[in-house]
């Protein structure tokens, strides 16, 4: 545990050493900031028609700002992750601290585990920027707070999912880029798969959309926290991470 | 303390390392020799478990990199041959990640750091960022990280490849330092390195084991001295091989017979002799005054001599990665 945190707070750091966290947190929030604003400005101008027609009907800001503001917060996240994780391993092996890593007194799982969480907190702290803007809204509305929570809590699970993959491509290789580019490549897909099986009824179909990351966000977004969504969740998690430790296993007999 | 037998080390297509087995005794400081690609970092791979072996066995202070590996990796210190630093760390700020990644507690861990900081001369640069330092700034740091928890075995891959004389001075006299209560093994392809910081050498070819030996020994033995197998037979039955083997060693000038094989009573022999002195035609009266038969008597090329000439040859060249030594392999 210990040693968890330790490699966890290091990589952490790390990403405010280097320009990497600043640059992710502020691409997120400008562009969030955007939407956003568009979607703030969108709601009250038909507020103020509704009003002018005389037939003002009740509108949530829930549905017309925070669900769709949340929804592309964790579509921006989809394209910034592989910024994230990319050099998480592969930037150790290209430099040999991995041999600090495995030389030490330190079991492989921790070492994954350490680098994963790293990864989520400042996860957490670009998602945390959209907290501006949320508070904005609770600041001078009443909006509805339970299915913030959710969305939030679907965020970080599907952030998680996306950083397990990610870590995984990054020990794979010792070139950075080349992790950021197949990262980048399969959370496109994961994304795609919706698009492409959201129409179909075939098993194949089926199967791509349950794989899809997205569709199991949609009920987090809408505020429903359903056990399969987390169950899928996890499994997801954990299925990637398994496959980081054993291709971190075969760093050393492929060595 | 360290105990190897039998390692071998594969890759998909080469053989890295060739049934090797040695012994380091602790508080000793072993070095560890031979030309670029040798297998010397493939060994060390393996003793501090970055590397599983592909058979044979390494254990350090009786635990088994293999099924002991967290116990090995406590009592290890390690510097691979390029420092492993994280450039976008401050000095103390990386030894005290090192230090707590090695189990030191949070308690210890300030002074711990300053003590190597101190013992490294690494005063002056503890709040600068790695990324700025000095090549020989840079290998103290990596020195720094392998004594931090205090290991009971150090190992060292090429310790001062890169620096400049002087640093190279400061290195030597910060190993010997340590040596006493710590067991080190460093490696290095030059000769000189071996006689200025090392008690004993194991000096390894092309993944082979080539010779283990006190430095003042192997220096003795090797320089300029000659090397002859001869085979003795008797006429009369089988010769007593302890009696050859006494008659052989009062010649004058030999300094070492080893008897190498006996078959149909026929005894083969090699001798060494000492620096500078030709004892083949000495030998041969011996033998045959003795009434035996001298069936064959031949120069032998020693194996390590050649290594030990070629590595003479890397040191004064131009820092070779592939010096000649297709010598050794034409031999045999």
């Amino acid at each position: 545990m210990k040693n968890i945190l330790l490699i966890c707070f290091k990589e952490f750091k790390g990403y405010f050493v280097s320009p990497i966290g600043y640059a992710v947190m502020a691409m997120f929030s400008l562009i969030l900031g955007a939407v956003f604003y568009s979607q703030t400005a969108n709601m009250v101008s038909l507020g103020f028609r509704s009003q002018m027609m005389g037939q003002s009907q009740p509108m949530s800001v829930n549905d017309f700002v925070i669900r769709p503001v949340l929804d592309f917060a964790g579509t921006i996240m989809l394209f910034l992750m592989p910024m994230i994780t990319m050099r998480l391993v592969a930037e150790e092996k290209r430099t040999g601290t991995i041999e600090l890593l495995l030389t030490s007194p330190v079991r492989d799982i921790e070492i994954i585990l350490g680098k994963w969480f790293g990864a989520v907190l400042l996860y957490m702290c670009v998602l945390g920027m959209s907290l501006l803007n949320i508070a904005m809204l609770f600041m001078w509305g009443k909006p509805d707070l339970k299915p913030v929570l959710a969305a939030y809590l679907g965020l970080l699970l599907q952030g998680g999912c996306l950083l397990a993959i990610g870590i995984f491509v990054s020990t794979t290789t010792r070139n950075q880029i080349v992790a950021g580019g197949v990262t980048f490549f399969v959370s496109l897909l994961l994304w795609l798969l919706k698009y492409f099986t959201e129409f179909g009824s075939t098993l194949i179909a089926q199967v791509g959309n349950y794989l899809s990351i997205v569709t199991h966000m949609e009920n987090f977004s809408k505020g429903v926290i359903d056990s399969r969504d987390l169950v899928f969740y996890a499994s997801m998690i954990f299925f990637w991470l398994f496959l980081t430790l054993r291709s971190m296993e075969s760093l050393r007999w492929r060595a | 303390m360290i105990k190897v037998e039998g390692l071998t080390k594969r890759y998909a297509r080469t053989v890295a390392v060739d049934n090797i087995s040695f012994e380091v005794e602790k508080g000793t400081i072993v070095g560890f020799l031979g030309p670029n690609g040798a297998g010397k970092t493939t060994t060390m791979r393996v003793l501090t478990c970055f590397l599983p072996p592909t058979e044979g066995t390494a254990s350090v202070a009786g635990f088994d990199v293999l099924e002991h590996p967290m116990e090995v990796k406590r009592r290890i210190g390690y510097l691979p041959e390029t420092p492993p630093l994280y450039p976008e760390m401050e000095v103390s700020e990386y030894l005290k990640f090192v230090g707590r990644l090695k189990g030191i507690s949070s308690t210890d861990i300030a002074k711990r750091v300053d003590e190597v900081a101190g013992r490294c001369a690494l005063g002056d640069v503890r709040d600068k960022l790695i990324a700025k330092l000095s090549k020989g700034f840079r290998q103290r740091v990596g020195l720094a990280q392998a004594i931090i928890h205090n290991p009971e075995v150090l190992i060292l891959d090429e310790p001062t490849s890169g620096l400049d004389p002087k640093q190279i001075i400061e290195i030597r006299e910060l190993l010997k330092s340590l040596a006493g209560d710590h067991t080190i093994i460093l490696s290095t392809h030059i000769l000189s390195e071996v006689e200025h910081s090392c008690e004993r050498v194991i000096i390894i070819n092309r993944g082979k084991l080539v010779a283990i030996d006190s430095v003042a020994n192997l220096t003795n033995r090797l320089r300029g001295s000659e090397a002859v197998a001869l085979e003795v037979e008797s006429p009369a039955g089988h010769p007593d091989p302890t009696e050859v083997q006494q008659r052989l060693e009062v010649v004058s000038g030999v300094s070492r017979v080893v008897m190498k094989d006996s078959r149909n009573g026929r005894l083969i022999f090699e001798v060494e002799s000492l620096q500078g002195r030709h004892i083949r035609a000495e030998l041969a009266r011996t033998v045959v005054n003795s009434g035996w038969n001298l069936n064959e008597l031949r120069p032998v090329g020693l194996s390590l001599e050649d290594i030990f000439l070629q590595l003479t040859a890397t040191e004064k060249g131009a820092d070779g990665g592939n010096a000649p030594l297709e010598v050794e392999g034409a031999r045999k």
